[in-house]
Parts: structure tokens; sequence; C-alpha cells
């Protein structure tokens, strides 16, 4: 059977009919859900995301035919790897944009951006978007980035220096801060 | 009585919801039913062409999927699917010539039986083989298998009982 299903996704995608192609990586802080489009990477399920909602609501949003395929996700997954090993410090991925729009796909292009190691704030991410004021909507960008890590909002705190929200939870974001060398230990 | 006031647009019923069952992922109907349309394929044409046909059944499917009006009933539509497959299979291999090396001149024995119970299904008058694969190997009720075979619920149950009955005589 599992032989039958490989070739069924292969050929899917040769017959331009795997619109989501998805499949599951490791990671220190626990399993992500990848998916991709033919344009690129679209979708970064965080470990304390619920998988099945994620792929329902890619049905919904991006389309129907969704496959569980892992070759189209290798080079997403090799790049994620060299980047929990500290051995990538910039993704090289296409990205597919298509699930943000507007002022937060502005924020969001901004934050992929921002330098490894470094961080901004909400103000500044909402400026580079085009409007110093909507500091809150910057907030609701970051909080509803479809792609986490790769467009990296861990990188994004508060005026003050405070940490701010993480969707994948605090501990993530203070991981990955310290990863980069951002938080000390 | 204010003539400016817009008593059309409030009498205007809400926007209609649409009771339709929104689509799963496709992956979904792979976990849930791809055993039981490979079970349906390798009952229709034979273990050694089951994955064509199962392929086939899947890709058309694919195909169709993102415009399909109703998730309602996804494994009937599946399984409706893989029977279409299947026929279309059986007419490819009665028209397609077999290529050979060079003709054979000692008489060609039938293969050994490797699938037992499923080689005499096979042998059945198509009616009768579709009816009894879709109760046997995919479990479906009468209304189902008559959804899949496009006939009447009495006409399904009769192509069953005829099936049925032929294998009993082939067995006994």
């Amino acid at each position: 059977m599992k032989a039958s299903l490989n070739r069924l996704a292969e050929r899917a995608a040769a017959e331009g009919l795997l619109d989501v192609a998805y499949t599951t990586t490791d990671s220190p802080f626990g399993t992500l859900l990848l998916a991709t489009t033919p344009r690129g990477l679209v979708r970064v399920g965080l470990p304390n995301q619920d998988a099945d909602e994620l792929l329902i609501d890619l049905a919904a949003r991006v389309s129907p035919r969704v496959l569980e395929a892992s070759a189209p996700l290798d080079e997403a997954r090799r790049e994620l790897d060299l980047y929990f090993e500290g051995k990538l410090t910039e993704f090289e991925l296409p990205l597919d944009w298509q699930l943000s729009h507007d002022f937060r796909r502005r924020v969001l292009r901004a934050i992929a951006r921002i330098p490894y190691g470094q961080t901004r704030s909400y103000t500044q991410m909402a400026t580079s978007a085009g409007n110093e004021r909507a500091v809150r909507a910057a907030g609701t960008a970051c909080g509803t980035n479809p792609l986490p890590l790769v467009v990296p909002c861990h990188r994004v705190l508060r005026s003050g220096g405070a940490l701010g929200g993480y969707g994948g939870g605090l501990p993530m974001k203070e991981g990955l801060l310290r990863l980069e060398g951002v938080l000390d230990g | 009585m204010h003539s400016s006031w817009p008593i059309s647009r409030l009498a205007r019923p809400q926007r209609l919801i649409h009771e339709v069952t929104e689509l799963p992922p496709f992956q979904t109907l792979i976990d849930e039913h791809a055993e039981q349309v490979m079970a349906v394929c390798r009952g229709a044409v034979g273990r050694s062409d089951a994955d064509d046909c199962f392929q086939e059944t899947f890709i058309a499917a694919l195909r169709a999927y993102p415009k399909l009006s109703d998730g309602g009933n996804l494994r009937g539509w599946l399984i409706t699917i893989a029977h279409r497959k299947a026929i279309d299979h059986h007419r490819a291999r009665g028209r397609r010539p077999v290529p050979v090396a060079e003709v054979r001149e000692v008489a060609v024995e039938d293969p050994p039986p490797d699938d037992g119970i499923w080689k005499l299904v096979g042998a059945l008058p198509p009616k009768q083989r579709a009816a009894v694969t879709l109760r046997y190997a995919s479990d479906l009720p009468h209304t189902e298998i008559a959804a899949a075979l496009g006939c009447s619920p009495e006409a399904a149950r009769r192509s069953l009982h005829e099936g049925l009955k032929r294998l009993r005589k082939e067995l006994s």
C-alpha cells in the first residue's frame, strides 16, 4: 500500500494535481508541519498547533487537493535542520505568501528581512510596513504568521525588550532567541 | 412612514448559507478509504492489475475533487469511480492486442489460482461481480451498491443474490 501511495503522490505532482503537499519533521521543540504549493512553502505549523486543523484550513483557503508527500519538502526540511543546528542563518527557500494579505503581508515581508541574531520592536515593524501607528495590527500580523521560523517573527519583541507573544508558546520563542545568541544560556 | 427608508433592504433575507459539506483535505480520503478502494480494484480486475486501477481511481478523484459539490458520501463516490475505472480496464483489455516476442506453439495454460475466491468473483458477469465486490470487499449496504452501479436497490439486491448463488454452485 505504501508503494502505491508514493506512486500516487508522484503522479499527482507530475500531472499538476498536487496543490498542497505536506509532511512533518522533527525539531528540538517538537514536530513541525510543513506545507508547500508548487510556488513555495506556504505554511509552517508549530508543535503546539493542531495539525488536523491546519490541514483543514489549507484545504479551505488554498485547495482541497492536499496530499502527504515528503519529496516536495526535502529542501525545506534540510534548511530547517541546518537552522536548528546553528549552521544556517538565512533561509533560501521559495515562499508562497498567499495566506497573508495587505498590511499583514507587508509586516511579514519586513520581518523576513530582520537578520539572524537581531531583534526589532513591533513599532519598528509597523513603521517598516508603512503605518507606524498600527502597532497592534503589526502584533496581529506576527500572531497570524503562516510561516513562523522561516519568517522569523520570534525576532520581534516589545519596545521595552519584553518578549511579547509567540504562536508556538513563549518557551519556544526564548529557545529560538537563545539559539541565535540574542538571549544568554 | 419614511419614504426614504430602504424597506426592500430590510426585507431581504440574510445571505443564504449553503449547506454544502466543506471538502476535507484529500489526504483524509486516502487515509480512510484507500484500503477499501484497493480491495474493490483487486476484486474487479485481479491482483496484478489492482494497483493500476487504484492509481487511475485516485488520480481521477483528485482531478474532480475541487469541483465536487457535496462532500457527503465520499466513500461511495470513490468506489463508484473505482468501478468505472475497472470497467475501463476490462474494455481496454478486450481491445488491446497482447504483444509477444514470438508466437508460442504450445497451449497456453491458465495461471495458477492465486486469488482464491476472488478469482471466481472475477469470472462472474459484470453486474454480479460488481455487486459481490461492493458488498464483500467494500462492505457497502444495498442502497450504496445501487448508487455505485446506477441501478435500483432491488436490482442491486438481485445482482448480489444471483452472483452469490453462482459462487456457491462453483464452490460446491
